[in-house]
């Protein structure tokens, strides 16, 4: 992330250390003191990592150079969620240096260890601890050093901001810079050092500004595309209208007349390269061509009864993700019952960063500048494309302009990296807002079939659920229920579903799909329950955490609900993320008419385990409601037969400032547990929260997202045909 | 092909010779002036990213012609700071975190700086409109506006102060 970092010599020199036995890295740290860690995630594909030659017992380390800086080196990367600060303050707790003095060198292959990627709210939860726990080796190291230079014991020592004293001799006083200085310390992070207990933590807990605003403010920051390599040359693709098209004629003669225009044609891949973008894209408009598009007959409308067909057919038989109790059983003692399926449509990722990469070969290395959040993936797309052993192939990710699951594959890194060496120049590929619409690896269409039973004490008795396609996050039932089964057929990526285009993990994978479809049901039950919805989550809830949670925002919200449909548009829903328990209460405002909806507050808590920035988790927590305004209410791709025919922002609308609802946030402590992820839990809560508020509402209940007008009117008229 | 345009950038004189006549002002700044701050995006003026001052009006520079600048005055994200001091805007942004991933930031910053060049008190509704072509995927519209308030009062302060 740190462009200045990335290129000073030293750090070059061990830029191929990768390529090396561990014994030459080490020799090739230099001076200072080195800590080597690994995170959770080492385990994670061990063959990768051993057929490539990286070191197998840590993935990350942290370094007190001479000058004083404390670098730590992570593959992690920096797209908006914040690590870039989160993980430097809790180095700098436990090292005791300033957060100021901490750089954070993300991303890069040659500098940093492998690592699987950035996503599903792992870093901090994941790659935290074992950071901290290598601060606190670090400081500890530091302290016997100055043990030593003052001959007195460790405990009589003391240590703020990097500077050692003795307690008794306040004037004999050393800074990390001085013991790292001609110190060549490495160590292996084998055991756990004790930790600072919470009370005594001064940096880490604390509201911290994000440590990459000042770059982002004046334009300094680099993103892929801002790469400049002298001798480059932007790159613009012919795509097919359609996925699963054909090319069948091509001309490229009137291109070919654009001077200083480079045309390629390589099997699939055609491209018009010069070294202004707007003309390679001029080039490329003048290219003739024809497709042969087969027609498979699917669009936006029949593709839930395509999946179904899918998984009677063509799948694997469902995995039982979790069973208790006997469904029979259940049933036999249910009074009422309640049958329903949920349904949502494919959703696109829509950073407002496109993809984007540069590559640059250089004799029989390269280097890769990518908006990626797998570098080690690009690494390996990119060797393959070049034919070069990975290690010989360098990826830098300078800022990443979000991702939210949608970069994870590197296409545009491959692209890049064959065009470079088919021209032999340097080469920028930036997909255009079409093309980024056109390859999203999309949050699946996917549908969700609900049987459930209330018992005659309005207790749920059992629980009967199948998911087609979702993925099975956050499908696991929170609420005590005797007796369940969750079944789940195809996953969220991947060639499961026979989806007509590429589908992959989006913000909270599967999780944003299973919770509308609980929460919505959990919904149904007490209406009929005759309880609010509030109520009745409380009654059938056993877990405490979720419970505090749930009450934390009821009580901020500070409105009375009331069995629904009470008219006013409130709304509930709570779940739990892999470690994180949020709820939210929203109010909307809705227009029968129109069948337009306005959110007008949102009041969400979560409990996130031990609080690092607290700025950072209400950061993620506004971001998730934020960008959650969308998937409820207009995203939803449209397509048929292959052809994407959402292109930009025009017709597919994603949030904007006018529709920003009062946010409110309530941080529920809880130092007991472990940091835990903040990206994505919020937003996993938008569809089934705001559903109930529609129901609250309007009466309608909507069981498919998005709440589109039309689809709102349909609801309303159902249910008026049904009085 | 061989025209000449000439035009201030950032209060700098520019001289451009033989730039293609349908060249946006986005690709003249990014590629032949290597100003990365105006960012790349949607490409067709729906998202705001490439947002540049042209006279003080908000412009999308990706739809705007670069012959269309002649004699006029251009601000770019690079243009706002002075003497190394940032200005209020900047500094409300990073005070109040009004910004996650920053793809959209240098486009959300001068459109605001627009705003408050013609209207030092903007009502809340008057800073949403303003602001609601610039889109941020992120989700920081509301710390956006935030900064976007406080940033005004404080410049309202310093104009005051400093008169009196």
């Amino acid at each position: 992330m740190k462009a200045d970092n990335i290129t000073g010599p030293e750090k070059l020199a061990h830029a191929e250390a990768f390529s090396m036995d561990r014994r030459e890295f080490i020799k090739l740290l230099g001076s200072g003191i080195v800590i080597f860690f690994s995170t959770g995630d080492i385990d994670l594909l061990p063959q990768a990592r051993r057929s490539r030659g990286y070191p197998e017992d840590f993935n990350a380390y942290l370094r007190i150079g001479e000058d004083g800086r404390v670098t730590c080196f992570s593959a992690k990367i920096e797209m908006g969620q914040g690590i870039i600060t989160s993980l430097a303050q809790m180095l700098a707790e436990e090292l005791d240096v300033s957060l100021a003095s901490v750089d954070m060198v993300m991303g890069d292959t040659a500098l940093c260890p492998w690592d699987s990627g950035t996503f599903g709210s792992l870093s901090t939860k994941v790659f935290g601890p074992p950071l901290r726990q290598a601060a606190a080796e670090a400081r500890a190291v530091l302290l016997q050093l100055a043990a030593e230079k003052f001959q007195k014991p460790v405990k009589n020592l003391t240590v703020k901001e990097g500077v050692i004293w003795v307690k008794s001799t306040p004037q004999d006083k050393i800074t990390y810079a001085q013991l790292a200085q001609g110190k060549s310390i490495q160590r292996h992070l084998s055991q756990k050092p004790p930790l600072k207990a919470l009370k005594e933590h001064r940096i880490s807990g604390l509201a911290t500004h994000r440590t990459d605003s000042r770059e982002k403010v004046t334009g300094e920051a680099r993103f892929a595309g801002d790469i400049r390599v002298p001798g480059m040359l932007y790159a613009r693709i012919l795509r097919p209208p359609a996925h699963g098209a054909k090319m069948i004629k091509l001309d490229t003669s009137e291109t070919e007349k654009i001077k200083g225009a480079q045309v390629i044609q390589d099997n699939d891949l055609v491209a018009v390269l010069h070294e202004c973008r707007d003309i390679a894209e001029m080039g490329l408009s003048r290219i003739k061509v024809q497709f042969d598009t087969p027609l498979d007959g699917l669009n936006n409308t029949n593709i839930f009864s395509h999946l179904r067909k899918s998984a009677s057919e063509g799948e694997a038989a469902p995995v039982t993700v979790t069973e208790a109790g006997n469904l029979e059983t259940g049933k036999s003692e249910a009074v009422h019952t309640f049958n329903a399926a949920y349904k949502n449509h494919y959703v696109a990722h829509a950073p407002q960063e496109n993809h984007t990469a540069v590559v640059q070969i250089e004799g029989d290395k390269a280097t890769v500048w990518a908006s990626t959040q797998a570098p080690f993936r690009a690494q390996t797309d990119a060797a393959t494309a070049l034919g070069f052993p990975p290690e010989k192939v360098r990826v830098i990710t300078p800022f990443v302009g979000g991702g939210f699951g949608g970069k994870t594959r590197n296409q545009q890194v491959t692209e890049a990296a064959r065009l470079a060496k088919l021209t032999g120049k340097p080469v920028q590929v930036a997909w255009s807002r079409k093309e980024e619409f056109f390859y999203d690896t999309f949050r699946p269409a996917a549908i969700v079939d609900i049987q459930s039973g209330l018992n005659k004490d309005n207790k749920i008795i059992f629980w009967d659920y199948r998911i087609l396609f979702a993925g099975d996050r956050s499908s696991q039932p929170f609420y005590a229920i005797p007796h369940h089964r969750v079944l789940s057929t195809g996953r969220w990526g991947g060639r499961s579903g026979g989806h007509p285009f590429g589908v992959g993990a989006w913000r909270g994978p599967g999780s944003n799909t299973n919770v509308f479809a609980i929460e919505s049901q959990i919904d149904i039950m007490a209406e009929k329950a005759g309880m609010d919805p509030l109520e009745f989550r409380l009654y059938n809830l056993k877990d405490a955490r979720m419970k505090r949670v749930l009450q934390a925002a009821a009580d901020k919200f500070d409105r009375p609900l009331a069995k629904a449909p009470s008219g006013r548009g409130y709304g509930v829903a709570c779940t739990d993320y892999r470690g994180t328990y949020v709820a939210a209460l929203a109010e909307v405002q809705a227009d029968a008419n129109k069948g337009e909806i306005r959110v007008k507050r949102v009041v969400c808590a979560q409990d996130t385990g031990e609080i690092i920035n607290p700025e950072g988790i209400r950061m993620q927590i506004e971001g998730c409601i934020t960008m959650g305004l969308g998937y409820p209410f207009t995203e939803e791709i449209r397509f048929t037969n292959g052809k994407i025919l959402d292109e930009n922002f025009d017709t597919y609308e994603i949030p904007r400032f006018s529709w920003l609802p009062k946010i409110e946030t309530v941080l529920v402590d809880n130092p007991e547990v472990p940091p835990q992820g903040c990206g994505e839990p919020a937003i996993t809560l938008m569809g089934g929260l705001l559903a109930n508020a529609v129901y609250d509402a309007l009466g309608a209940r909507l069981f498919e997202l998005p709440m589109t007008p039309s689809r709102i009117k349909a609801a309303l008229a159902t249910k008026k045909n049904r009085n | 092909m061989t025209n000449s345009i000439h035009f201030m950038l950032n209060g700098k004189n520019v001289r451009l010779e033989g730039k293609a006549d349908d060249r946006m002002l986005l690709w003249t700044l990014r590629n032949d002036l290597n100003l990365t701050g105006a960012k790349f995006s949607c490409g067709e003026g729906f998202c705001g990213a490439c947002t540049v001052l042209v006279n003080q009006e908000p412009v999308k520079s990706c739809q705007y012609p670069l012959k269309d600048v002649e004699g006029k005055h251009v601000l770019t994200i690079e243009g706002l700071s002075q003497n190394g001091e940032m200005h209020p805007l900047q500094s409300a942004f990073i005070q109040h975190n009004a910004l996650q991933c920053g793809f959209c930031t240098p486009g959300m910053i001068l459109t605001a700086y627009s705003l408050l060049q013609k209207n030092p008190h903007p009502t809340e509704k008057e800073i949403l409109e303003a602001m609601e072509d610039n889109l941020c995927r992120c989700g920081a519209y509301n710390r956006i506006i935030q900064a976007i308030t406080a940033a005004a009062r404080a410049m309202n302060q310093t104009f005051n102060g400093g008169r009196a």
